[in-house]
This record gives structure tokens, C-alpha cells and sequence, in this order.
């Protein structure tokens, strides 16, 4: 984005600027759809499929925190959804060779934060663009959990905390697993809108040599947001595997796409430096709420597919195309303004 | 680069790594062995009412078929016998499924389904736990459960259709192998992948079998794996032809496998010296028998598992079975069958397809 466009959207009480706040449109776009399919999808909202729908997004809107701050720097994480399966496999592995699940779980998120940090090196200190290294180590990762587990299935975990996971808060449809979300999401909100961090984190996905000016150190920051996402992906790993009583190498296999989706749907940038959480929760929510009223209304695999596309693209295409009409209109403006008295060669000599 | 890793970063991760330790060593916790012996006592949950099977068969049925995948095409055979059947008992036919073949994918479809109230759930288990939970919420809101193809754990469904008994299978691959060999010489499984459980349980069979002294002179001489990708089974059945110049037959117990063997030699210089056999699809493999590559092989009728998967989820719903040892209940043209143990209904033994009888066969 050029200094000029970034200048006009941040121009308070600009129309096109205005319009261009997608983390407003894209919660109020998510509260139509949900009050749209609640009034005409058959059994959309029930309290019981109210349940579903939450710990169907769950996965989603767990690694997505992270996914956010790691995207507003302008870097990427493309193996979180081969972390989460490696967590698994580690899980299934080590409870079969008894050991406590009290131990597992620490060291299942452990793995996951030692998985971050192994991104967290390659693209910070050997400097490689984190696309490469992600997609690189999602293949690695979801190796490694073959390598692991292999194609078998691990089952019989406690239902302690199988019935915990899958379990409801009292007698509500509300899932127990909702709390955890519920804080980490706070969390994230909090360190990215109101700290130091966030501020560093917008600053790096800005310009990164203007953030290095100011005292930020961008390389030590997008070090631990790698940790902090590989330690999320390993948690979402634990908790899937409670959720479906089943560790298996391929848990989660393409969610990182789901992930992403979300991400920019709920109007953070791709190139960086812009975006919310609470849009981000809107786009996750919007997104699976989308394809559980589609499914209820028996749409077919491929339409979900089809519709869910169009949105992404859309979600992506809206601001852009809402800046090349700021930026034509402004040009426009420049244009015609000067040219009552624009210089002749006359002038000049 | 201005980054390395100081000292402030490395406290923090050693603190992690010892906060970890610090958990394990505390010991004790909850272990497999540990919860083992709860775990044995799962209650099933809707085996209280007694089975009249004199009652009548329910009409307007909702039945729902969620196969492992969708456009997959033995699946719709599968799925189109089961159509055919809620169509012959007036039912409401209904098939969803994801389209890919992961553990977790079709947990939200049972969702769904149980939110639409859906009389039966007919499921193909992507993994045997994963749909656990979900499957019991359904049948606690009365749907029953009606496994086909890929079983779910016991705890969590009414019935199981298998297609046949893993016994039947090995045994009948091992006699068409020795018939094809003339009775001895190298023969080589070309199987799906590694850890494929029914694969793996048939090709157990055919080891038991072929170290019968009726045997002896078989000698398998390796299992191949082809993933159930046709490139791979294709490449893997080429390797096989050259490594072992004196192979006499290979069996593929899987139908991409067999297809693609069938493929390779039809159109190579084996043709002829090398024969085919295991299970396929008839329509896959008519062309290859037709030219003589391959003398026989064998499979159950993918239609009729899907066709007796309505009738027992229709015969549980109407309350004449309720997935008891013992029972007994009609499958429209199948006859009569009864419930084995554990809910278990066979189908029958396989079909064996030759020249002679290939053209009766349309899936």
C-alpha cells in the first residue's frame, strides 16, 4: 500500500474511509447471517445445534488468535494445522506408553511452543520469507506425526477429560471448552489493541524498518509470536484429540487453510499492518455459521465449497477494489484541482 | 539480522521446559493402564426395550446414508443399493458426507443430522472413536445407528453390516491364488497401505492359510503396498514383475490395486504368464477379464451391503430387532438374516466373477 492510500483510509470522517472499515461491516455481515439462517434455517437455532456450531469453530478460533498478530507483522504460519496434528500423534504415542496424561498435556503444548520456535528461527534469524519456511515445515510436521503414530488411531484417553471437552457448562448447549477460547481471546485482544506489543506488532506489519527506528526489535517479536502460535496450534492439538477421543497423524489436516480464511475475512491485512480481533472473531463465526446453515439446509458439499470461496475472495477483493476507487477518485481531485492554474512552459522560463 | 537468542529470550523457554519436567516428575496421574479397567464397563445405550419381530416395518422412514467420502465410486453403489431399499420400504432417502476422508470430517454431518431428526444413521466410521460421541447423542435422541463397511466402536452404533467375514475373504483369496498358480509357485500381495486394518486382517487370513500343508507349495514372496493411489499400485505392480521374474500370480485385496495390475499386465509382455486376482468391481475389471488378463476374482455386492444396511436400520426403528445376538428380521430380496454377536450381520461370502458370469454384474 502506498503512503498516500494509507494516509486517506486513515483520514477520520472520510466516506470511502468509513466504508472501508471491513471489521465493522464484516460483524454487522455476521450478525445478519446469523439472524437470517436462526429465522429460516429449520433447527439452526436450537440451543443443541447452537453447541455444535461452537465446537465446531473452536479449533478455528483458537489458532486464528495467534494466526492474527503473526499476519499483522506480514509474516505468515502455514504449519499451525500440521503442529496441531503432531500434538496428537505425540499425545496418542505417549499414552500408549502409559504415561500420565497430567505430563502429556504440558508436553504436548511444549512440543507445540518448540515447534513455533523452530519457525520463529528460520524466518527471524536466518531471515527466509515465512511462507517458504511455514509451508516447508508443514510438511515436515505432518511427517513427523506419521513418523510418529504412524496411520493408527490412539483412543480411550480418560473420559475425565474426554467428557470435559466434549462436555456443556451446566445444563446450558454453552461447550465447557467455550472458557478457554473465551480468555485466550480476551487475551489476544487485549495485548494487541491496549499494550506496547500490539502497538510493535502494527508497527513491524507497517514498515518494519520504521518499527527498527522506533526501538522495536522486529525480529525478536516475530520469534515469539512463532512460539506463541506453535504453543496455541499444540493446545488445539490436546484439545481436539479429548474432543474426538481419537490421536491420530492426520488431526486437522488442512485447517490451516480454514485458519487463514477466517483471518482475512475478518479484514486483516495480507501484506500486514492492519486488522482487529474482534473481526477475526466475527469472520470464524461467519464462516462456520455460514456452512452449518448451508449443511442444515442440505446444500451440497460442493456449493458450501463454491459459496465459501466466493465470500474469501470477496473478503479480500472489497477493500482493495474500495481503495483503487479512493485512490482513483482522489487522483481525479488532483487532477482537475491544479489545473485552473497549472504552470505553462511559459511560466517556467 | 539484529535478532539472536539472548539471554532474556532463552529464561523464558527454559522455564516452560522445567515447568514441564517440574509436572512430570510430580508422577502419579492418569494413565492408560490406569483407566483401563474403567473403561470396560461401557453401558449400551438402547438395548432396554425387547424386540417384537412380528412388528410392522415403519413407513416414511428418514434414512440417512453418510459414507467415508463422497464421489467415490464404489460408495455410490453402495449408497445406490441403500436408496433402492428405503425406496422399496417408503422411506426418505437422504445421503451427505464429507469429501474428504479424514477421523473428524463427519462429526458435524452427525450433528446435522440429528438436528434434521432423522429416523436412521447409516454410517461408513472414518475412524472407529472420533464419531463416538456424536453417534451416542444421536441415539439418545432416538436415532439408530446402522454401521456399514467401516465399523465404529460397539459402544456407539446398534448394528454393523460387514460385507463378509475376514475369514471368508483370506480363505477365498488363498483358493483363487492356488488355482490361478496351478497350485505352486511365487505369488505377491499388492495391498493398499501399510496400516489399512481390513486389509491387513485378510492378508493375516491368507498367511494362516498359506502355511496349511494343502499349501505348501505357494510361496508369497512379497506385500506390496499401492496406497489405493492407481499411479502408485501401478508402479508398485510394474516393480513386483521385474524384481520376481517367476511370479506366477498377484493378488490385490483392493480394488484401485487390482485395476491397475490388471492395467499394467494387460499391456505389457506378462500378459498371459502372470495372472491377476483379489477383489474388484466388476464394471473396473470387465475389460481385463474380457481380454483374458485376468481368470477371476472375486467381491461381495457393494449395493446390497447399502440395501441391507435400510432394512436392518428400518427393522431396529420398527422395534423388531434391537441389535441382540439371535434376532432375526427380512431384507426385502436378501432373505432373512440374523444378528450375530456384538450386532454383527454378515452378508454373505463373495462373489466370484469369471468370463462366464461377469456380464450379470452392473456396479
Amino acid at each position: 500500500m502506498s503512503a498516500e492510500t494509507a494516509a486517506l483510509t486513515d483520514r477520520p470522517g472520510h466516506l470511502a474511509g468509513r466504508f472501508a472499515n471491513w471489521n465493522v461491516a464484516i460483524i454487522a455481515l455476521t450478525v445478519l447471517v446469523l439472524i437470517v439462517a436462526a429465522a429460516s434455517v429449520d433447527n439452526f437455532g436450537t440451543s443443541q445445534n447452537f453447541g455444535f456450531l461452537v465446537l465446531d469453530l473452536l479449533p478455528i478460533a483458537l489458532v486464528a488468535l495467534p494466526m492474527t498478530l503473526v499476519i499483522v507483522t506480514g509474516e505468515i504460519d502455514l504449519s499451525v494445522a500440521s503442529t496441531l496434528g503432531l500434538s496428537s500423534a505425540l499425545m496418542g504415542y505417549l499414552w500408549n506408553a502409559n504415561q500420565p496424561i497430567e505430563t502429556i498435556i504440558p508436553v504436548c503444548l511444549l512440543l507445540g511452543a518448540v515447534l513455533g520456535a523452530v519457525n520463529g528461527f528460520f524466518v527471524t534469524v536466518l531471515g527466509l520469507p515465512s511462507l517458504a519456511v511455514t509451508i516447508g515445515t508443514l510438511a515436515l510436521y505432518r511427517g513427523l506425526a506419521f513418523v510418529v503414530l504412524g496411520d493408527s488411531a490412539v483412543a480411550d484417553f480418560p473420559a475425565l477429560y474426554t467428557d470435559w471437552v466434549t462436555g456443556t457448562i451446566g445444563g446450558t448447549s454453552i461447550p465447557n471448552v467455550l472458557i478457554i477460547v473465551v480468555i485466550l481471546a480476551i487475551v489476544f485482544g487485549v495485548v494487541l489493541h491496549a499494550t506496547p506489543v500490539g502497538r510493535a506488532v502494527f508497527a513491524v506489519g507497517a514498515s518494519e524498518q520504521a518499527a527498527r527506528f522506533a526501538g522495536v526489535r522486529p525480529g525478536r517479536l516475530k520469534f515469539w509470536l512463532y512460539v506463541v502460535s506453535g504453543l496455541v496450534a499444540g493446545l488445539a492439538g490436546v484439545l481436539w484429540t479429548l474432543r474426538y477421543s481419537s490421536a491420530r497423524a492426520d488431526n486437522g489436516a488442512g485447517l490451516e487453510l480454514a485458519v487463514v480464511a477466517a483471518v482475512l475475512l475478518g479484514g486483516v491485512s495480507i501484506f500486514g499492518g492492519k486488522g482487529a480481533l474482534p473481526g477475526v472473531i466475527a469472520g470464524v463465526v461467519l464462516l462456520a455459521s455460514l456452512q452449518n446453515a448451508l449443511r442444515l439446509s442440505d446444500v451440497s458439499n460442493e456449493a458450501l465449497n463454491v459459496v465459501t470461496g466466493v465470500l474469501l475472495i470477496a473478503s479480500v477483493l472489497a477493500p482493495n477494489l474500495a481503495n483503487a476507487v479512493r485512490t482513483a477518485v482522489q487522483r481525479r481531485r488532483h487532477r482537475t484541482e491544479p489545473t485552473s492554474g497549472s504552470p505553462s512552459r511559459k511560466d517556467l522560463s | 539480522m539484529t535478532f539472536r537468542l539472548s539471554r532474556r529470550t532463552a529464561v523464558p523457554l527454559s522455564a516452560v521446559a522445567v515447568l514441564s519436567l517440574a509436572l512430570t516428575a510430580c508422577g502419579g496421574g492418569t494413565t492408560k493402564e490406569s483407566t483401563a479397567s474403567d473403561a470396560t464397563a461401557a453401558p449400551s445405550a438402547s438395548t432396554s426395550a425387547a424386540a417384537d419381530p412380528n412388528a410392522p416395518l415403519k413407513e416414511g422412514l428418514k434414512i440417512a446414508y453418510l459414507p467415508k467420502q463422497l464421489n467415490n465410486p464404489y460408495t455410490d453403489v453402495e449408497v445406490g443399493g441403500g436408496k433402492v431399499a428405503v425406496g422399496e420400504i417408503k422411506g426418505e432417502y437422504k445421503l451427505v458426507g464429507p469429501n474428504d476422508a479424514s477421523a473428524s470430517s463427519q462429526v458435524s454431518y452427525i450433528n446435522t443430522l440429528i438436528q434434521q431428526q432423522q429416523d436412521v444413521i447409516a454410517i461408513a466410521a472414518n475412524d472407529p472413536n472420533a464419531v463416538c460421541p456424536s453417534l451416542n447423542q444421536a441415539r439418545k435422541a432416538g436415532i439408530k445407528v446402522v454401521t456399514f463397511d467401516s465399523d465404529a466402536a460397539k459402544t456407539c452404533r446398534d448394528a454393523f453390516i460387514n460385507q463378509a467375514t475376514t475369514q471368508g475373504i483370506g480363505e477365498s483369496l488363498v483358493k483363487m491364488a492356488s488355482e490361478l498358480a496351478g497350485g505352486s509357485g511365487e505369488i505377491a500381495v499388492l495391498s493398499a497401505t501399510p496400516n489399512a486394518t481390513n486389509q491387513n486382517s485378510w492378508i493375516e487370513v491368507m498367511k494362516t492359510e498359506l502355511a496349511k500343508p494343502a499349501n505348501q507349495k505357494l510361496k508369497l514372496v512379497k506385500i506390496a503396498y499401492g496406497n489405493d493411489d492407481d499411479q502408485k499400485s501401478f508402479t508398485e505392480a510394474q516393480g513386483l514383475l521385474q524384481t520376481y521374474p517367476n511370479l506366477k500370480v498377484i493378488v490385490s485385496p483392493t480394488t484401485v490395486g487390482i485395476a491397475a495390475a490388471s492395467r499394467y499386465v494387460s499391456s505389457s509382455n506378462y500378459k498371459g504368464k502372470v495372472a491377476i486376482t483379489g477383489l474388484g468391481l466388476p464394471n473396473q475389471m470387465r475389460q481385463f477379464v474380457k481380454d483374458g488378463t485376468v481368470k477371476k476374482f472375486a467381491l461381495w455386492s457393494p449395493a446390497d451391503i447399502g440395501y441391507l444396511a435400510a432394512y436392518a436400520g428400518a427393522a431396529l426403528k420398527s422395534g423388531q430387532i434391537t441389535g441382540a445376538q439371535g434376532e432375526k428380521f427380512k431384507a426385502g430380496k436378501l432373505g432373512e438374516y440374523t444378528v450375530g454377536a456384538s450386532g454383527e450381520i454378515v452378508l454373505g461370502p463373495p462373489t466370484e466373477f469369471t468370463a462366464a458370469n461377469i456380464d450379470q454384474f452392473d456396479f
